[in-house]
């Protein structure tokens, strides 16, 4: 290896890493707020970047009717509590974010897929229709078991992975699929040659983690889930809800997906099962992080990402393996180095 | 109570509708019921490791596959008899287990299953590419089971072994957690701290547990290769792991008979779902995942715990009757002589970053005192406890204990020398009746292991540490309630539990962390009495209490500390007149 390849390897593993490191931001914000470990994280990667590619193909893409049915099927679930309250100003609130949203982003997909080549549309629309299937997929699967153990949840987690990737089947079939890229531009830095796809990434990334150090350092939404995080009673004790503390965070957690699986699709084959393996090594990054932190989560998908670069050159065939093999001994590092008390366990 | 079923007719009916279902169903059920068994074998597996001691894998289909691989390996290769090569599998599993249990089980928390998928994921791929294993097309052809030279040719009859050995498995496992090491293993989720002062090695419990779930997995593989006489690594990959897991959970984790309930559950689902949906649908599509998924989530939504406990709210059972006990009672130390030196500590620190918990305390103990150590909040008073009994290593100084230092020693080795605490944060397991709290205390007091306790063999030890356990029950004041689910308990009961349980260690010193917070007036004076009543038989106590009242008439002597620091020490009469501590109390009188 000289150094050229290692310096193109390097791009490689920070436009990778910068990806897995949005979606260890994603999983940390999750379980931290809900304990629950986002195991269909994957899923909103896959839909983003398939619904995409079919907008691109001219068609709607079924994502938007399950979108529409996930949406009825929360008014329903949420409609006689509200009733029994004869809370008519909540009930109209869930309408028109379960029922008219979803509308409105069905008609706007039937526009976006009639105008494949405008892609600034087609990533809005994408973005709007997985965003608010996070929040529904809280309602839906999470809410009924705030109580619940971790194990619990991460069953629950996992089910939901299934159910979402045996849609995910239905709506894209077992074809890959990839999109066009954001930008055609290529140029030489010394002896690095920069392709624009990998500048786009990396900054959207920046982005993506700014405006989410702003959410949470300056708006009383963010301000609401830390607190959450920190201490669930307590939040609860002041007024914050855990029912919206969790539609937010996995909400976010959607909109940080469909952002990496949008990013990723023009360089990436994406099949409808390809997200469950991304998340995974997002989530690998966040367990380097503690679970809890969110600079250590960052510098973990880092360093997963040049983990899997470095290797994919050595042995491209054994790159998944090799990944979470050498993840071993990092692990064991953290485990011997951090101190843990007993009352922090959740049990 | 007229309508209860007594737990041995539910056995005897549930025995028969076993017995009777292979002569009555057709082959096809017949199959499924052994995969049942063979699931039930596994998941139980998972029950103790993942249900009960708090350890999450999704390794287990893994140990199945080194399980089935050494007998397919072994008997096709090397005509070895497959009686054989069972305890060669599960010693194999062992080794591997030992391995894997002692890199793994050190990360706590989310870090397991993580590193179990991982694990998971690397057998799989070794299977699939190991050339004597016949890569991912798998070994055929392995020869069949036979007992006393008939083999074991068809579903009917392997269904027979397959049930006899879950059935033995279950039974086994209900003894184990019905044991001292069982009762242990119970406080590995969430309440090591509590164990290990108690002298559970806690660590080492968590890899003995892993390794029970790992051979049982193995088991299960032996017969699974013999019954389908075929193996290829696909049944063993992640995903199957995942079904383990699964089952587990869906059955209800915590409860022995929840791996059968959960085993049976899935597999019938998922039978169900692969042979009637594409007929109802009309078309194959991938409509099973989808089904699976919404099934789980919507069992798990009905009933969080597994379905055993829901059915246990159906089926109204006689509740327990405890047998009055009349084993041999544990032999005591004897307490030191009177005013003999017990406890020294000399110039203890401790700091947690910046925050002197600790200063340069130093104080000392005689055999048959009691002494309060007493201050306002955040003076480090608990801090000293934990330092004292290992819960958290010292920065720099000295704890002498008889003349020896135990200061570096680890938390299960002090109160093997006699120190006994209770908990400021009441420490109990809900789930589990006081009397088996209590029991937790005598750990050390006991020797059988998993394995005697598995096959019964620990009943004379088990009845004397339980009758112990009764007996400082009743000392408590807590002799109704012995059989109550600690968690249901009033504060004050779990209280008065913690200072049972601490007595059950047999201490030749006591240190109670505020054992009156949050006690009535009637329970502070019950508690009051106790503590007479044991100084009268000669143990000494070091408790840390905030009700000056309380204190004042019962001790020998006071430390104060303040910010970490020993502000004054003397008889009660002599701390009550001193300035500084009045100060510290109440402030400065401006």
């Amino acid at each position: 290896m000289d150094f050229a390849i290692a310096l193109w390897l390097s791009q490689d593993a920070v436009t990778n890493g910068a990806i897995y490191a949005l979606l260890a931001l994603a999983l940390v914000i999750v379980y931290t707020v809900t304990r629950v470990i986002l195991v269909p994280q994957g899923e909103f990667i896959t839909y983003a970047a398939l619904s995409l590619a079919t907008l691109q193909a001219g068609r709607v893409p079924g994502t938007v009717y399950l979108l529409i049915i996930a949406g009825l099927a929360v008014i329903v679930l949420d409609a006689p509590a509200l009733a029994r309250r004869k809370a008519w100003g909540g009930f109209m609130a869930s309408v028109g974010w379960n029922a008219l949203l979803p509308l409105l982003v069905a008609g706007s997909a039937w526009l976006s897929a009639s105008r494949p080549d405008d892609l600034a549309v087609g990533v809005l629309v994408t973005l709007a229709i997985v965003t608010p299937m996070g929040a529904m997929l809280y309602r839906l699967a999470f809410a009924p078991l705030a109580n619940a153990s971790v194990l619990v949840l991460l069953i629950v987690a996992v089910a939901a992975h299934y159910l979402m990737t045996g849609f995910g089947l239905i709506f894209f079939g077992g074809e890959g699929l990839r999109t066009r890229p954001f930008s055609d531009l290529q140029f030489q830095l010394g002896i690095l040659n920069i392709t624009g796809q990998s500048i786009v990434i990396v900054a959207a990334s920046v982005i993506l983690v700014v405006m989410l150090a702003a959410l949470f350092g300056r708006t009383v939404y963010g301000k609401a889930l830390r607190a959450t995080a920190i201490n669930r009673v307590g939040a609860r004790l002041v007024g914050i809800s855990i029912q919206f503390a969790g539609r937010l965070s996995f909400a976010l957690a959607a909109l940080i997906g469909a952002a990496s699986g949008i990013l990723i699709s023009p360089i990436t084959t994406l099949y409808y099962d390809t997200g469950f393996l991304i998340s995974l090594k997002g989530f690998v990054g966040a367990i380097i992080g503690g679970m809890t932190s969110y600079p250590l989560a960052a510098i973990g998908s880092l360093l997963v990402g040049f983990l899997e670069s470095y290797s994919s050159f050595w042995a491209s065939a054994f790159k998944d393996s090799i990944v979470f093999t050498l993840i071993i001994p990092v692990l064991l590092w953290r485990s011997l180095t951090t101190q843990r008390t007993e009352e922090d366990e959740e049990i | 109570m007229s309508r209860a079923i007594s737990r041995r007719n539910l056995a005897v009916a549930a025995l028969i509708l076993l017995l009777v279902a292979p002569l009555v169903l057709p082959e096809f059920y017949v199959t499924l019921l052994n995969y049942v068994g063979l699931s039930s074998i596994v998941a139980l597996g998972l029950v103790l490791l993942t249900g009960i001691a708090g350890q999450t894998s999704f390794g287990q289909a893994a140990f199945v596959g080194i399980g089935a691989y050494t007998t397919a390996v072994a008997t096709t290769f090397f005509a070895i008899s497959p009686w054989l090569s069972l305890p060669a599998g599960l010693a194999l599993t062992f080794v591997v287990a030992l391995f894997l249990g002692f890199i793994t089980l050190r990360l706590s928390g989310h870090y397991l299953p993580l590193a179990t998928i991982g694990w998971g994921i690397a057998i799989f791929y070794l299977f699939g590419n190991l050339e004597l294993l016949g890569k991912y097309s798998g070994i055929a052809e392995i020869p069949p089971l036979r007992i006393l030279g008939v083999p074991l040719g068809d579903g009917r009859a392997f269904y027979f072994l397959i049930w006899t050995i879950t059935l033995l498995a279950l039974l086994a496992a209900r003894n184990l957690l019905d044991s001292r090491c069982g009762r242990a293993i119970r406080a590995l989720k969430g309440r090591t701290t509590m164990a290990q002062s108690f002298g559970v090695n806690t660590a080492r419990l968590k890899i003995v547990v892993f390794i029970y779930a790992a051979l049982l997995a193995a088991l299960s593989g032996w017969l699974y290769a013999h019954f389908l006489r075929f193996v290829s690594p696909q049944p063993f990959d992640v995903n199957a792991g995942i079904d383990y897991l699964f089952m587990a959970v869906i059955g209800g984790s915590t409860q022995v008979w929840g791996s059968v309930l959960g085993a049976a559950v899935l597999t019938l689902l998922q039978e169900w779902l692969k042979d009637l949906l594409p007929k109802v649908m009309e078309q194959s599509g991938n409509f099973e995942i989808i089904a699976f998924g919404l099934l789980i989530i919507v069992i798990l939504h009905r009933t969080p715990d597994g379905l055993v406990p829901y059915f246990a709210r159906l089926i109204p059972l006689d509740s327990k009757r405890m047998l009055p006990l009349s084993a041999r009672p544990l032999s005591a130390r004897a307490q030191p002589r009177q005013g003999e030196p017990l406890l020294e500590v000399r110039r203890l620190s401790k700091r947690f970053a910046a925050l002197a918990a600790v200063r340069e305390l130093s104080f000392a103990m005689r055999a048959g005192e009691i002494v309060g150590l007493i201050g306002p909040n955040g003076a480090g008073k608990s801090t000293v406890f934990n330092l004292i009994t290992g819960v958290l290593p010292i920065d720099s100084g000295e704890v002498a204990f008889r003349g020896e230092r135990i200061q570096h020693l680890p938390g299960r080795e002090i109160v093997r020398r006699g120190i006994a605490r209770t908990f400021q944060h009441v420490n109990v397991l809900p789930a589990l009746s006081a009397l088996e709290n209590a029991a937790i205390g005598a750990h050390l007091r006991g020797r059988a292991g998993v394995l005697s306790a598995s096959l019964r063999l620990d009943r004379a030890e088990d009845a004397s540490l339980r009758q112990e356990a009764m007996r400082r029950l009743d000392d408590v004041g807590l002799r109704n309630q012995m059989l109550d689910a600690a968690g249901t308990l009033p504060f004050g009961s779990q209280r008065m539990l913690e200072v049972a349980r601490a007595l059950c260690a047999d201490p030749l010193l006591l240190l109670l962390d505020e054992p009156a917070a949050g006690l009535r007036y009637r329970e502070k004076q019950a508690l009051a009495d106790l503590i007479s009543r044991l100084r009268a038989g000669g143990l000494s106590i070091l408790l840390v209490e905030h009700d000056m009242e309380f204190v004042m008439g019962l001790v020998d002597r006071l430390v104060v500390m303040n910010f970490g620091e020993k502000l004054a020490e003397g008889s009660p009469r002599e701390i009550q007149s001193n300035a500084a501590v009045v100060e510290a109390y109440l402030g400065s009188v401006a």
